[in-house]
Order: structure tokens, then sequence, then C-alpha cells
């Protein structure tokens, strides 16, 4: 399996999941509770825009590799 | 003479039969089954069509062979349709193929199940080799014809779901003539990038002729050396072609592989929403438990003690100064009463004295008379004495 970059939704999402099970764990302090839910909201907004603006991007390509295979 | 007549030349009595041959046989239709097919590197295929008596040599030149849409498998029963030539330096006489189909449905049927045994023996179809379909893939590459009602599917499916994604196309033919080459060429062209997460390679339905170029042992290869997983989607669910098998993972149709290939956006808004909601409600229930953690550990029993302490200090204050009073006035009065008596007997003391001494005290109406001039004659007189009084 290679490793790949994973796109900065997925991990926003993945960072929104870490943050909901430490609030539910309830083992940290307020004020670090505070900074984490003001972080979750933050990602939650900017997932939520992102994807609500997304459109679907379509690429061709080309039979370049008619050459490029060849060579 | 006539011997002479009928003495030829290795070369005339070959280009007689020759001519005769190619003559009579100009334009037929042969069936039979191959064996012993070779692919040349030059792209012109040779093979033996046989049956149970015969046998006879087939060549199928490359531009033609292009139009067969399946690859010719040893044992699989053709029609072959060319004519006959004959080879003057080898002496021999030869099919040449213009146009080859497989002698029924059946026969493409065998050609599948031989594949796919040969194939799975190799291992092709193992599930060690099947990769993992990422959950949000940022780059989708699609193989199949662009201008295809499956891509347009797809297309939609996609921009419903996971508008995120970017489709790569690259665009193949999908069936008939090439198409299987096309196919390969086009996964491997994807797979020369690497900015694709998985890639898609299907049509839509059709007939198993249609289908074919998906049973070819060429795309079956593509697939298996794909770096990137692989969702085939060829056809309709009940369409399973050889590249089902050695794919990562299987859809039954085109559009049921772009689901499998993206989260659904509206999942992910539920997702993100109940974060929201929940956070919010979290938060809350974090800042009212603390609040509740102050007051009870302020109400606690470690946080009243001091106060405690003070208080018991206090009553014990109280009760002192309580007892200390108690005691002095009780004090107090008994000095008092002892004072008052013996002050009224130290008065009385003094005047017994005096009287004892001889004196006597004069008394009209019950005041003491001490001076002469207060004296009134009329008056009845007491005298108090030591020992008694008299009234005169």
């Amino acid at each position: 399996m290679r490793k790949k970059k994973e796109s900065s939704f997925e991990s926003s999402l993945q960072r929104l999941q870490q943050i909901s099970d430490l609030l539910e764990k309830g083992e940290i302090g307020l004020e670090d509770s505070i900074k984490l839910y003001e972080e979750g909201i933050n990602l939650a907004k900017n997932c939520y825009t992102t994807l609500k603006e997304a459109e679907l991007k379509v690429t061709e390509i080309k039979k370049q590799f008619e050459n490029g295979l060849k060579q | 003479m006539s011997q002479q007549e009928n003495l030829f030349s290795v070369s005339e009595l070959t280009g007689q039969i020759k001519s005769t041959l190619e003559e009579q046989f100009d334009d037929i239709s042969v069936i039979g089954e191959i064996s012993n097919f070779k692919s040349h590197i030059s792209g012109h295929w040779y093979f033996t069509l046989k049956d149970a008596n015969a046998q006879i040599s087939c060549t199928m030149w490359k531009g033609l062979n292009n139009y067969v849409f399946f690859t010719p498998q040893d044992g699989i029963k053709v029609i072959v349709q060319g004519r006959i030539t004959v080879y003057p330096p080898r002496g021999n006489y030869q099919i040449e193929v213009r146009s080859m189909k497989p002698a029924g449905i059946g026969e493409l049927q065998a050609a599948f199940e031989k594949l796919k045994q040969k194939l799975s023996a190799e291992g092709l179809f193992d599930d060690k080799h099947k990769g993992p379909i990422p959950k949000f893939p940022m780059k989708i590459g699609v193989v199949t014809a662009i201008d295809g009602a499956a891509f347009q599917d797809m297309k939609n499916i996609a921009s419903r779901r996971y508008p995120l994604a970017e489709i790569i196309i690259a665009s193949c033919k999908v069936q008939g003539e090439g198409a299987a080459q096309e196919i390969s060429n086009s996964i491997k062209l994807l797979n020369e990038r690497n900015d694709i997460d998985v890639i898609i390679v299907g049509r839509g339905g059709g007939s198993l002729e249609d289908l074919w170029a998906f049973n070819e042992e060429i795309v079956a290869r593509a697939i298996f050396n794909s770096r990137i997983p692989v969702i085939s989607a060829v056809g309709h669910e009940i369409d399973f072609t050889i590249a089902d098998f050695v794919a990562d993972l299987r859809a039954p149709t085109p559009s049921a592989a772009m689901e499998l290939a993206t989260p659904n956006k509206d999942d992910l808004f539920a997702f993100i929403d109940e974060f929201s909601y929940y956070f919010t409600q979290k938060i809350s229930e974090i800042i009212s438990d603390s609040k509740d953690e102050v007051s009870r550990t302020i109400n606690s029993y470690g946080f009243r003690y001091p106060f405690d302490l003070i208080k018991n200090e206090f009553q014990f204050l109280d009760n002192l100064i309580y007892r200390f009073q108690n005691f002095f006035d009780n004090r107090f009065s008994l000095y008092k009463n002892k004072l008052a008596i013996t002050e009224s007997r130290l008065s009385s003391f003094d005047i017994n004295s005096t009287l004892k001494r001889g004196f006597v005290i004069i008394k009209q109406n019950d005041k003491i008379i001490p001076r002469l001039k207060n004296f009134d004659k009329a008056k009845l007189t007491e005298i108090k004495f030591y020992d008694g009084e008299i009234k005169l």
C-alpha cells in the first residue's frame, strides 16, 4: 500500500471525531475543553462550507500514451 | 511426348495448384477448433483450425485481427471467413482469415471459463492482492468511453455525493476491436500519475460480445498490475467479467461503482451537524458541571472546617464568659449581703456599747431627741436604756 497525503477535508473530519472523543471522555479541564470546542466548531463550519460550495471537476487525459508508452 | 506433356517443374505445378486452389476457394467460411494459437510480435496471428480428422493452417494479418472483438484461445470453436492461399517457397496452403467469430455463445462462455481458470491458478484473483478503497478520494480515475451513458451516470453520482472529488477520465473504446488494448492502456496511463486515489473501470450494459473486452487477459493483467485500487463496473448486476474477479472491488454497475468510491455528502452534512449540535450541548454541560463542582467544593467538609472551628471557638468563649459572669455575680451578691449584715451589726454595736456605759436615748414620737431645744415637756417621752425602755 502506498502512503498518500490525505485531503485536508478528510483530516478535518478526523480531527472533529478526535475532539468529540476527547470531550466525551470528560477527562479534560474546563479551559482546554472550551479551546477544543472552539476548534471543533471552526472545523465543522469550514467542512460545511467546503462541502456546500464544492463543484465536481472533470478532467480528461488524452492518449498521449500512444507516443508515451512506445518511447 | 505425353509423358513430356505431363512433366512440370516444381514451380509450374505449385503455380497451377496455387491458381486452382486460390480461384476455387476465394471466399469460404470454415468452422473448426483453434489450436496452436500464436500472436506474433508483428501483430499477425498464426493458428491451426482443426476438427476430429483434419487440420489446416491459418493466418490473420494485423489490421484485420483488430476487428475481432475477442482474443482467440486454443480449444475455442470459431467460424472464420477468408480464402485459401498457397505459399510456394514452403509448398503449403493455408487460410488467410479476413474475419472470425465464435461458433456460438457457448464458445465465448468456454473461453471465459478457460481464462478464469488460468488466471485463478496464477493467483490473480487472490484476496491478498486486493487493496482497500479510500474513503475520501481526491481524484477518481475513470476508464470508460467519455461519451457513454455510464460516464454521465458516474459524473451525476459523484456530483451529488461528493463534489469535492475530481474525476480524471482516461477515455477509451469499451467494445469492439482494440477495446481491450485501449482499456489496459488507459489503466496504465492513470497509473503513471501519482495523484489518483482509485480507478473505476467499466461500461454500461450490453451483450456478452459487447462486454467481451472486460474478459480479455490483457485487461485482467492491467487491472492486476495497477498500483492504484481498481473498482470494476461492467454492465449490469448479473454480468460477471474477468475484470470483476481481478479488481480490488466489484461493483454491479458503473453508478454503483461511483457510490462505492465516494462518501455521501448528506451523511457528511449530518455528521458535521451532529458535531455542531453535540459540541454546543457538550460544552454547556462541561461548564455547568464545573460550576457544580465549584459549589460542591465550597460546601465540602474540608472547606467548611475552618468556619466550624471558628464557630466552636466562639461558642467556647461565650461559654467561658457566661461562667465567669455567673461566678462573679454570685460572689458579688454574697459579699454584698455579708457587708450589709456587718454594717448593721457594726452600727447597732456602737449604740449598744454607748448605752452600756450608762447613756440613754431620749425619743419623742419615735424620734431621737439629741438637743434640749427639741425636747417638749408636754409630750410622751421614751427613754431607751441599754437593758430596756420606759415611757414617761
